[in-house]
């Protein structure tokens, strides 16, 4: 049987080969998942003239898409879906004035560390 | 790895009769294999975690919108980049000679990603037990290793399935905190659903989830025979203990607030809520061999997850199930660390694309 104080020391010791190794490398990073958005989901609002989504970290512009689709799949945003030029966290997107009824946002994220995340909810006009 | 249930063991006393008694064997047990396996184990781990692949990086514990979190108590369905630190502490019955004991442990378990959808682990526990009328003990407990594949992940249905097999090496930790000195081998199909597929009708289910874990647990020796001589009548009994094969199956419910925020109605949850998700975990145990066949043990493990953006903390009670298993209620904690967030570039990526 391994002596109990050996095994300690072979985890201790791979434990800090791996820690050194790790934070030679890069500095912290995390998944991107929504923080809040206007119109909030599920909510009923009165003529939004944009949907903006908050991320819990930034995210990469050049990967990051936002889309409004009505209740019959059809596409109604402006096409301007941009991250936020002075935050980072910022996912949004224009939309005209829209007749009653239930539309739905669907997003897709990279963040920073290159992990992908997506989603999608519904809001109503009312 | 995940805490321990409580294994039965059906004792057996037997006597020879002094007249005839046979020459007994004792098996040599090779004690120095366990370590040199443990110490080739460390080293495989080290030299490839130490190779540097650029590849892309994969999310854990993710199909489509939803997250599936490390549960404590059943294995969970995806392969990651993780490290965990649990902590466990219970007063376990007492079992023929064996007192009531309250149990306190500390596993770790580290995972890796060898492609984005193979992965193994490997983990230990540091055991502290403290019987009823005896001294405290404590120690290493065996090392586990396992290797996973996840097989399947469905976005559109929030469902991931994988299989694996993981061991307890025996003799790999101390014999006094109850490490066996045989090891046991466990096949597993484990699986995850979540409900964001249900129709808007039923969207406040849809921040349900469940996974679970089913395989045998197959010991490499099917007893322990110990033999004692009366110093007076020079009688030699033998003691047997059985070492059953068992069954493990466990499942978790879980409700995910942040699902409901992100994905179904944000009904002004702030911090640390929004992050928050309640689950009842089921781990259970049925003893199918070796004259124990039937029995199940296990706990129900109501609690809460709280996940940040490189880590997650959880915290359950343990509730057993019947009085076989218990009838102290216990608790488990968890702090939970997301390797692939913290460190993509390095430890956190998978060896080979």
């Amino acid at each position: 049987m391994m002596e109990g104080r050996s095994k300690v020391r072979l985890w201790v010791s791979t434990g800090l080969c791996l820690l050194v190794y790790a934070f030679s490398q890069t500095p912290l990073s995390a998944h991107s998942f929504p923080d809040h958005s206007e119109p909030r989901v599920g909510a009923a609002v009165t003529a939004p003239t944009s949907v903006r989504i908050w991320f819990d970290s930034a995210i990469e512009p050049a990967f990051s898409t936002i889309v409004v689709h009505d209740g019959a799949g059809q596409r109604v945003d402006n096409g301007d879906g941009h991250v936020g030029s002075l935050d980072w966290t910022l996912l949004e997107v224009g939309i005209p004035l829209l007749p009653a009824g239930t539309y739905r946002v669907i997003w897709s994220v990279v963040g920073q560390h290159g992990h992908r995340t997506n989603g999608d909810y519904t809001f109503t006009i009312k | 790895m995940k805490h321990k249930l409580v294994e039965l063991n059906r004792h057996v006393l037997t006597t020879i009769d002094p007249a005839g008694k046979e020459a007994l064997f004792r098996k040599r047990h090779f004690r120095l294999l366990p370590s040199i396996l443990f110490a080739l184990l460390h080293t495989a781990v080290l030299v490839v975690l130490l190779l540097s692949i650029p590849v892309s990086s994969w999310a854990h514990g993710m199909a489509g919108e939803r997250f599936f979190p490390s549960t404590l108590a059943t294995d969970d369905p995806f392969v990651s980049d993780e490290f965990s630190l649990l902590f466990s502490h219970i007063k376990e019955p007492g079992e023929g000679d064996n007192p009531p004991t309250k149990t306190t442990e500390f596993p770790f378990e580290f995972s890796k990603r060898i492609t984005p959808n193979l992965g193994i682990s490997i983990g230990d526990s540091f055991r502290y037990l403290s019987p009823q009328g005896s001294k405290n003990v404590s120690g290493m407990s065996n090392m586990e290793v396992g290797l996973k594949y996840q097989f399947l992940t469905s976005a559109a249905h929030e469902v991931i399935l994988s299989a694996g097999v993981s061991t307890e090496v025996g003799g790999t930790g101390a014999q006094r905190v109850g490490a066996d000195t045989f090891s046991v081998l466990s096949p597993a199909f484990f699986f995850g659903k979540g409900f964001g597929d249900l129709p808007e009708s039923l969207k406040y289910l849809k921040p349900f989830a469940i996974t679970g874990v089913v395989g045998p647990n197959f010991p490499t020796r099917s007893k322990n025979i110990s033999t004692t001589i009366d110093p007076d009548t020079g009688e030699i009994s033998q003691n047997i203990d059985r070492n059953p094969t068992t069954l493990t199956w466990g499942f978790s419910i879980q409700y995910n607030l942040n699902y409901l925020q992100s994905f179904v109605r944000d009904i002004g949850l702030g911090a640390p809520f929004n992050r928050m998700i309640a689950l009842v975990e089921f781990p259970l145990q049925t003893c199918v061999s070796r004259g124990c066949g039937g029995q199940v043990t296990g706990f129900v493990n109501p609690g809460l997850v709280w996940f940040g953006k490189s880590m997650q903390l959880g915290l359950e009670a343990q509730i057993p199930i019947n009085d076989r298993t218990g009838k102290s209620v216990g608790v488990l904690g968890i702090v939970h660390f997301f390797i692939d967030d913290l460190f993509p570039k390095s430890i956190g990526r998978p060896i080979f694309p």
